[in-house]
């Protein structure tokens, strides 16, 4: 059990003067002390979240009006822009760079009375699944100190379930909340793509990239994505949020129809996971759940898809990253094309520079249309399956991940090995469509999660159905 | 099935203007080629009559009024990240000569 309570009581206690901010943060900061050998923090931001704190302390006995997150301590995952701290996306090329503005959904969480306490640790760019790519080290994970977290949200989802905060936001771009949530064993909500800006947040492939949340269960997550959703004139590709509070949850799943995703369910899939898994599903059919089977040829192909979408925009997001204008920069070049040679060559980790290369390639003249445009129209091939499906069933389930947390430097050595940890977390990323990972137990000792989707939109009625499953299969 | 060569590999080093260790050419050589064996399964897939999608919720052209809008942000405080400033302006690197 976690030490901090449900976010709508912490805040109500805080509103009430039975709680203080300030002894919240001081939690939080002395938790982050005490579990600094997970490595799950790359800087904590102590002095503005003490300010921060007496500010809403203040606020509460002046009887001012505090926010729904009053007092409320979170972690951010290092790629988020926040004053306060360093935002270094875990790259040296980012090294020392301080937020000259911050992002839309910090702001949103502040205005609620939320407290950013500390930035997370990523792979560099958010490019990996275990946090070894970071450019500055590896978070271990809580269960088991000699295996990975998942990735690239690994620090914020070891951050909450090491208790160092009650919340933490990440961004998912191909599975990157889902995945680290499934590892360590917490709630990890990716939205419908749109429903967050994503101003003030470092891109990496901008066609999927995401905010997403890591709770201790689906009702904190909700209040999260509640007060961080809607439009926002700085991000151009944000949508229109429900006129309803995603916090309204039914919690029903008597009579709701969840299929199976076949392709989920089929090789490479560890035999004790899909146990897991079918145990889980067999329990959602034994409170209501109107349980079926379909099948998305397509999902087989969403892997080959996205490591073509993916690195071609990467390649074209990290192309910012000259050494002129921001970060680091090589000194000592005698021209302008040297400093950009140079800069990219010593400041990219390894990861990055691999990305950005076979991005190039896919994106290159002659190259075009037989890897990104033929990428692209599979991807509409996909879209449409989902979109059949959706006609019959209201929900999918499946795994997070085929397998549990893998062992700190066992894929390093392959990049296509490491890019297979994220086969069944891609699809939903490519559709755009939300996309949930609950908690299913452990299998030895390490955690399983089980993931739900839903049409776009629909994230209240997905949030409101892993409400309905958390209560059963945890 | 595609194999990349030292020289492809340079090539693409040079399109996004990142130098290389050898090592690194070496490396990427290798890897790049079963990287993109693996994806190239997608070239038997049949997409006839199908589009490419570039943005999946439907947006098209997002439009704004054009108007100058006052974040309260100091040019000092802007130029804080930049490497090389002279006079409140980007100083790079000398591009001829």
């Amino acid at each position: 059990m976690s030490q901090w309570q449900p976010l709508h009581e912490i805040a109500d206690n805080v509103r009430a003067g039975k709680l203080k901010a300030s002894e919240l943060v001081s939690r939080s900061l002395e938790t982050i002390s005490d579990k600094a050998e997970y490595q799950a923090i790359i800087a904590t931001m102590a002095e503005r979240a003490k300010e921060r704190a007496a500010a809403v302390d203040q606020q509460v006995a002046a009887n001012q009006p505090v926010g729904r997150l009053a007092g409320v301590p979170f972690i951010a995952k290092d790629n988020f822009l926040v004053y306060g701290a360093e935002t270094t996306a875990a790259s040296n090329i980012l090294r020392g760079f301080m937020a000259p503005y911050q992002a839309t959904v910090i702001n949103r969480l502040e205005a609620e009375g939320a407290i950013c306490v500390a930035k997370a640790n990523l792979d560099a760019f958010a490019h990996g699944a275990s946090t070894e790519n970071s450019d500055f080290f590896v978070t271990k994970n809580p269960h088991d100190k000699s295996r990975v977290p998942g990735g690239s949200s690994g620090g914020s989802a070891a951050g909450v379930v090491l208790d160092m905060a009650p919340f933490a936001v990440g961004t998912d771009t191909g599975g990157s909340v889902r995945q680290p949530a499934s590892f360590v064993g917490c709630v990890g909500y990716k939205p419908t793509y749109g429903l967050m800006s994503r101003s003030g947040i470092v891109a990496m492939a901008s066609s999927t990239d995401t905010v997403g949340v890591l709770a201790n269960n689906i009702e904190d997550a909700s209040l999260v994505i509640d007060v961080m959703a809607g439009k926002d004139e700085l991000d151009g590709t944000t949508i229109e949020r429900s006129d309803q509070p995603y916090t309204d949850l039914s919690g029903e799943i008597n009579g709701k129809k969840i299929a199976v995703i076949k392709e989920y369910m089929g090789e490479g899939l560890d035999q004790l996971v899909k146990e897991r898994i079918n145990m889980a599903i067999v329990k959602l059919k034994n409170s209501g759940a109107v349980v079926s089977e379909v099948s998305l040829p397509s999902l087989q192909l969403s892997l080959a898809v996205y490591y073509i979408v993916c690195p071609a925009e990467v390649s074209s997001n990290l192309s910012r990253y000259d050494g002129q204008r921001f970060g680091y920069s090589f000194e000592g070049a005698k021209k302008l094309d040297e400093s950009y040679m140079k800069t990219r060559q010593h400041g990219f980790g390894k990861e990055a520079k691999r990305r950005i290369m076979i991005g190039t390639y896919v994106l290159s003249s002659g190259y075009y249309d037989a890897y990104y445009k033929k990428a692209q129209t599979v991807r509409t091939k996909l879209i449409n399956e989902f979109n059949e499906v959706f006609k019959q069933v209201d929900f999918l389930v499946g795994p997070v991940t085929p397998t549990t947390a893998f062992k700190i430097g066992e894929n390093t050595s392959d990049p296509l090995k490491m890019y297979l940890a994220d086969v069944l977390t891609v699809g939903p990323s490519l559709v755009g469509i939300p996309a949930v990972s609950i908690p299913a137990g452990l299998v030895n000792g390490l955690p399983v999660g089980l993931q739900l989707m839903a049409p776009q939109l629909k994230d209240s009625e997905l949030l409101s159905v892993a409400k309905a499953a958390e209560g059963i299969i945890s | 099935m595609a194999t990349l060569t030292r020289e492809d590999v340079l090539k693409l080093a040079r399109l996004a203007r990142i130098d290389l260790s050898d090592e690194e050419v070496e490396e990427f050589a290798g890897e790049f080629s079963a990287i993109l064996a693996y994806v190239e399964k997608l070239h038997a897939v049949d997409v006839d009559g199908l589009q490419p999608t570039s943005q999946v919720t439907g947006l098209t052209n997002v439009m704004r009024d054009d108007v100058v809008k006052d974040y309260g942000y100091k040019p000092k405080d802007l130029l804080k990240n930049v490497p090389r400033v002279q006079n409140d302006q980007i100083k790079v690197n000398r591009m001829i000569g």
